[in-house]
């Protein structure tokens, strides 16, 4: 099944320090990838975020593993569409995106007195 | 002339599911629109801390009542992936039937709810009329009109037997003939062209920056559906995507209008060549690892995100809704717009805001 169902793993899935993935990014997008979405994971001291692109039904993906408190570039610049994501992972995760152009403040979907982050096991707890 | 700012939504007699946005209009000329989401977030992905993989089953079929049985076909997919487990053929086979019955009656649910849009209530009761057929052969095949509940992992839970076959094959005639009888007046007529062509145009450019999935993708020209890549026994039959390449409101129909007819031919084509053979395997274990599945709703694209660790619960469930990827090529639509066509354009991405909230 060509790319309909992908395990990850280190092979498929490079993982890049978030200084770089902007210019990884870039490099995706000339080579003529759209943008799928991002997913995000929590792993306790930090958040794992996966950012898949897709080109004739071809699924690439990069991992980023973002520690708690610190930023990571936001790859609106090169793709507009994932402000939405980039909003939502905010909202959920606490992962800041610097550079987001289009910024829910953490409510995208929730409530202003929803103070923490709902899917971290350690909250981050909206200033 | 001064700007105005225009809230449209959440409550709208359009929108079938609340969505927000805060319109800037300058002489009735949309200039800006910003989305306000979050009316029915239920925080669906959260469930998966206290549900097990089988039981998460049961969410994801809720997340949308008119793509049900294709988010969980997703999900057991990207299961099965993880757990190696090989579905009997017979059971991909009835996942692609069920998917397409699926498909027919998001789609004229959808073209009913346009018609009505631009004020067209007549075709719109005819066509929800049509859909009924297909709302009663899932309630007889799965056991409920909306959510179907059909898929497993390891397979399906219910079979489709002769009887029913028949008579979802003598539907299948019936509603051709009905649709093929409406087609003139969805495609040819006066009002419904002059509310459609040329408005809400997404270039092929665009469509493909924005990331723009399934009819609003190929409706700019752009020849990609998730059911080339074979999954379930879409490799078996004979299928090609629906393209048009003008971009705008009209090209959306007509591609949505066509994936109905077209639909109903896989149906045709799947029964031709169903097989016999046990409807689901026995699961062992725990799901182990991380997978990405995609399906094609139709609405377009969605994506599953799956991570699990071989405990209980899964560590982490993500959906990624077509509609979710359809926003931002909305928000590019808007701008240029008439306040009138602004409805158009809204229900013309086949909007399911219970998806992209989830």
């Amino acid at each position: 099944m060509k790319d309909c169902v992908v395990v990850i793993s280190e092979d498929n899935t490079p993982e890049i320090a978030p200084d770089k993935i902007i210019t990884q990014t870039r490099v995706l997008k000339d080579e003529g990838f759209r943008f799928v979405t991002m997913s995000s994971a929590d792993l306790g001291d930090s958040v794992c975020v996966l950012y898949h692109f897709d080109k004739d039904l071809q699924l690439v993906n990069l991992k980023v593993d973002v520690p708690k408190g610190t930023k990571i570039p936001s790859i609106a610049s090169v793709y507009a569409c994932a402000v939405l994501i980039e909003n939502e992972i905010k909202e959920h995760f606490g992962v800041e995106f610097d550079g987001l152009p289009l910024d829910f403040q953490g409510m995208l979907y929730l409530d202003e007195e929803v103070q923490k982050t709902p899917f971290c096991k350690i909250g981050i707890t909206r200033v | 002339m001064a700007r105005s700012v225009i809230p449209f939504g959440p409550q709208h007699p359009v929108l079938p599911e609340p969505l927000h946005l805060t319109l800037t209009v300058e002489d009735e000329i949309v200039k800006e629109a910003l989305p306000k989401l979050g009316y029915v977030h239920r925080g669906l992905e959260k469930l998966t801390e206290i549900r097990d993989h089988n039981q998460m089953i049961q969410i994801v079929e809720r997340v949308c009542g008119i793509c049900s049985c294709m988010h969980a076909q997703c999900y057991c997919q990207g299961i099965e992936e993880l757990m190696n487990i090989q579905v009997p053929s017979r059971a991909e086979y009835l996942r692609v039937i069920w998917a397409e019955m699926h498909r027919i009656h998001s789609h004229l649910l959808w073209l009913g709810l346009f018609a009505d849009a631009f004020g067209f209530e007549s075709l719109f009761m005819q066509i929800w009329r049509i859909r009924e057929r297909v709302m009663d052969l899932q309630e007889a095949t799965a056991g409920n009109r909306v959510i179907v509940s059909v898929n497993c992992v390891g397979g399906v839970r219910r079979d489709i037997s002769a009887e029913n076959q028949k008579w979802i094959l003598d539907t299948m005639k019936t509603m051709e003939k009905e649709l093929l009888q409406l087609k003139s007046t969805i495609m040819d007529d006066f009002t419904v062209k002059k509310r459609t062509v040329g408005i809400g145009v997404l270039s092929k450019e665009k469509a493909y920056e924005l990331g723009a999935a399934g009819p609003t993708l190929r409706g700019s020209g752009i020849a990609q559906d998730m059911r080339q890549t074979g999954y379930a026994a879409y490799s078996e039959l004979d299928f090609e995507p629906i393209v048009e390449t003008d971009g705008d409101c009209y090209a959306r129909n007509l591609v949505r209008f066509n994936e109905t007819l077209q639909a109903i031919d896989l149906i045709r084509q799947a029964f031709a060549k169903l097989p016999d053979s046990e409807l689901a395997v026995k699961p062992k274990g725990l799901p182990n690892g991380e997978v990405v599945a995609r399906v094609e709703q139709p609405r377009g694209e969605v994506l599953y995100y799956l991570k699990a660790t071989g405990k209980k619960y899964l560590d982490r469930v993500r959906i990624r809704t077509p509609t979710f990827a359809n926003i931002p090529p909305l928000l590019e639509m808007l701008p240029g717009c008439d306040l009138a066509d602004v409805p158009v354009l809204i229900l013309t991405i086949d909007p399911c805001i219970s998806c992209t909230e989830r």
